[in-house]
């Protein structure tokens, strides 16, 4: 039997726990250009929500100026934001406080 | 039969997409894409900040925004390149699958977002088409994108 080697635990370190670790949320901004059926079917086609709350969403960045659409770890948030700029919205991402 | 079945995207009979354009309306749609890419060609116009804004909110996360454009900008340019050339080759098309359809709505919204910032278009202030010829342009392609999104959602004349 062969003696099991001591095995060196490394405590996580939590510092390295930082701000990039955080989630992000991605939000789009009204625009003077975009239609609005049109705002409403990218972010009904991008994220699969229901006519409703696309719509809905849309509502907030036409009379709120803006509106939360997808949120998660940098690469997902990254991922959307892109999608989003591919079909002209005006996105961007920042960390959920 | 109404007047709104002269509507020039609209959905078929058999779940295809009718352009019911005239030979100029497809010429100018031709022309605008060509223009459109030779102007891509040139990241630093003013005019393309809408088809390229930054993916960060904050000027904190500027390390983030620059690895991103490194990794992501190309891509963006090669998607816009795309949709310009499907809605070039397609402009004389009788009929679009539902995929070429979104893509015309693509490429059709850069090129609005392109124009309205020229013409500076603002909330309140709504684009008459008779102020210019890139007015009624800038009109004419809301016009057709709007159309086009109905005939796909199905809210509009011959959707289900």
């Amino acid at each position: 039997m062969p003696t099991a080697a001591p095995v060196e635990v490394h405590e996580p370190d939590l510092t390295a726990v930082t701000a990039a670790d955080r989630p992000w949320k991605v939000i789009v901004w009204n625009d003077p250009i975009n239609l609005m059926s049109y705002v409403t079917f990218v972010i009904q086609k991008l994220f699969g929500y229901s006519r409703e709350r696309a719509h809905k969403l849309m509502m907030d960045v036409h009379t709120k100026g803006k509106a939360v659409v997808s949120s998660g770890p940098r690469e997902k948030a990254e991922l959307d934001v892109f999608r989003l700029h591919e079909h002209g919205l005006w996105a961007t991402m920042e960390h959920d406080e | 039969m109404s007047v709104f079945d002269r509507r020039p995207l609209r959905r078929g009979r058999q779940g295809q997409f009718v352009v019911g354009l005239g030979a100029d309306e497809r010429a100018v749609l031709a022309s605008l894409s060509g223009q459109m890419r030779e102007l891509l060609a040139d990241r630093g116009d003013p005019s393309l900040r809408r088809l390229f804004p930054p993916a960060y909110s904050s000027p904190d996360d500027r390390e983030c925004e620059e690895e991103y454009e490194r990794l992501m900008a190309d891509d963006l340019l090669a998607r816009q390149r795309e949709a310009l050339d499907l809605l070039e080759s397609t402009a004389q098309a009788e009929e679009l699958s539902a995929e070429q359809l979104e893509v015309w709505l693509r490429a059709l919204n850069s090129i609005r977002l392109l124009l309205g910032t020229r013409l500076g278009v603002t909330e309140d202030d709504e684009p008459d088409p008779s102020t210019s010829p890139q007015h009624g342009l800038y009109y004419f392609l809301g016009y057709l994108q709007e159309c086009g999104l109905d005939s796909l959602v199905g809210t509009g004349p011959g959707g289900e």
